[in-house]
């Protein structure tokens, strides 16, 4: 009975605090998606530089990648909390102090760069995973880089790298959490910590943090895997979004779906080419 | 771009269509490639006249396929000289030395060439459509209008004019192949490369493909560079026939003296072992 009445009262604690913990929640999806935007600017960018001909652009690309997947999350907040005003202290003048004292924007740019270096790496390897028959059919057809990049080799390395952005993603989720050390910024983990002191750890931490985590990452993934799926179906391989959605999908394999018309020779083709595309992007499955 | 007359079909090797005061539209000058150690070509010399139509044969690692990728520029030369309408394409010499050319010439001689790949390489990420006039329109400033009108008469000519709105994806080998001949010419190069380009298809679908291959060569005057296994077809459109045995060319001459009385030894070898086996 004493369980029953302890766990009574947790609920009622967490109904007291419902408001805060939706506040919470808010600023941890808030920091998921801007944190998630700025890292994908972040990845696209560094990793087009590190994949570049150019050695001026490969070098600072490499430079800035290693770095900041070198040091960690936590000493990348402590020095833009607690050091980077100490230049504005010493120059008074120096624009841009509000931007500096703005934890919740220190968070976001933290979590960017953090996690976009990382991306940067799954954007340049995804690139070079393109076959070389494709960059050598843009060369012969003499394509600046610029154009072969947007227009021919990004839209097929998009679908290669959706798997380890998703990834990166739900990592930031969670690594969004290390936030709550920044002063003003009440993110979920925050509140979990304030939730645990009127019921215990079990309820707050084990319980609600971890289903409430659970299924922000599980919406993530999902969302993700739609796209992995579009971006797939746009290169031919696998059947549309409309068809996975549909209520009442065919029984039959993803392939023959799209190309009832194929000969049969056809057929063997594009199994031999289904083979490698799988062997290529294994974690990226139908489903 | 003076254009000799050749309106007849080109009967089987005729002497190709030229004028001595021209440049030759490739020239290769003490060619050498090399990977690391392994030397693949060394000191070849030899030149393409305009609408002439070259086929290179021999055993597979004799550096015919490198020197197709040369010319297009997908690898890059380790010695020697490669003139395009006389202009260099990689290196040039200046002050005695072998300098690199200007990046911004060698993409302005590169549009001249264009080349279709034994594994056809069609855009999967865009229709047939699309992947013949995105180089047209991109790169050579076409309008979209003049790209699209352009497209659907090639691929008439391929033989696929209800094409144009699917998925390479979908297509069979020897229909995206078709294709890739069709975006190769869309550009209108002077100077056409085949890799090998029945080699991964089906054989029912192999004859397809070199007929519209021939009848290219029939009724325009592009300069061909042919890398086949295919000896028939060598035969019927080349106008010259080039024998390579480590990096070299053994033998080279008019296809009927070569495929019916070949002098070299090597040449009869290999000759008797691909015709023996067809």
């Amino acid at each position: 009975m004493d369980w029953l009445e302890e766990q009574r009262q947790h609920l009622q604690a967490l109904s007291d605090f419902s408001d805060r913990l939706i506040d919470g929640l808010l600023t941890t999806i808030q920091l998921t998606l801007l944190g998630g935007a700025l890292a994908f600017v972040v990845a696209v960018a560094l990793g087009l530089m590190a994949g570049a001909p150019s050695l001026w652009l490969r070098g600072p690309a490499r430079v800035l990648i290693e770095f900041f997947r070198g040091i960690s999350l936590l000493v990348l907040l402590f020095w833009m909390v607690y050091v980077l005003p100490l230049f504005w202290m010493a120059n008074p003048d120096l624009p841009g102090e509000g931007l500096v004292r703005n934890t919740f924007l220190i968070g976001v740019v933290a979590l960017g760069i953090n996690y976009g270096a990382y991306g940067a790496e799954a954007v340049r390897a995804s690139l070079t995973t393109v076959s070389q028959g494709q960059w050598e059919a843009t060369t012969a057809l003499s394509m600046s880089w610029p154009h072969k990049m947007r227009r021919i080799i990004f839209p097929q390395a998009w679908a290669l790298m959706l798997p380890s952005l998703a990834n990166l993603w739900v990592h930031l989720l969670k690594g969004s959490a290390i936030v709550y050390i920044l002063p003003g910024v009440n993110d979920f983990t925050f509140e979990l910590n304030n939730l645990r002191r009127p019921t215990d750890i079990w309820f707050s931490h084990a319980l609600v943090g971890l289903v409430t985590y659970f299924v922000l990452a599980l919406i993530l993934t999902i969302f993700m895997q739609a796209l992995e799926a579009r971006a797939k179906h746009k290169l031919g391989r696998g059947p549309s979004l409309k068809e996975i959605l549909s209520p009442d999908p065919p029984a039959i394999a993803p392939d023959a779906a799209s190309s009832s018309t194929a000969t049969l020779s056809t057929e063997k083709g594009s199994q031999a080419r289904g083979e490698t595309d799988a062997s290529q992007t294994t974690g990226g499955g139908a489903r | 771009m003076p254009t000799p007359t050749d309106p007849a079909p080109a009967a089987v090797a005729e002497p190709a269509p030229a004028s001595s005061a021209e440049p030759p539209v490739i020239e290769f000058v003490d060619v050498e490639k090399r990977f690391g150690d392994n030397v693949v070509l060394k000191d070849l010399n030899f030149s393409v006249r305009r609408g002439e139509r070259v086929t290179l044969i021999g055993p597979s690692g004799s550096g015919k396929t490198t020197i197709l990728r040369l010319v297009m520029t997908l690898e890059e030369l380790t010695g020697g000289y490669i003139y395009i309408d006389g202009e260099p394409l990689t290196h040039q010499q200046r002050d005695g030395k072998r300098v690199p050319v200007p990046k911004k010439q060698q993409k302005k001689l590169r549009t001249r060439i264009g080349m279709v790949f034994q594994q056809f390489n069609l855009f999967p990420n865009m229709t047939v459509l699309e992947n013949i006039i995105e180089a047209p329109i991109h790169v050579l400033g076409q309008s979209k209008k003049d790209a699209v009108a352009k497209a659907h008469s090639l691929l008439e000519q391929v033989g696929l004019p209800d094409k144009a709105e699917a998925h390479p994806t979908s297509l069979s080998g020897g229909q995206q192949q078709r294709v890739a001949i069709a975006r190769a010419l869309a550009m209108d190069p002077e100077i056409l490369l085949l890799d090998e380009v029945t080699s991964a298809l089906d054989p029912e679908v192999v004859g397809d493909v070199l007929n519209i291959l021939r009848q290219v060569a029939d009724t325009t005057n592009v300069t061909m560079l042919i890398v086949t296994h295919e000896m028939a077809f060598a035969r019927d459109v080349s106008h010259k026939v080039m024998m390579f045995d480590g990096g070299r060319v053994v033998e080279e001459g008019h296809p009927e003296k070569i495929f019916t009385n070949p002098e070299h030894e090597r040449t009869q070898k290999f000759l008797s072992a691909v015709l023996g086996e067809s």
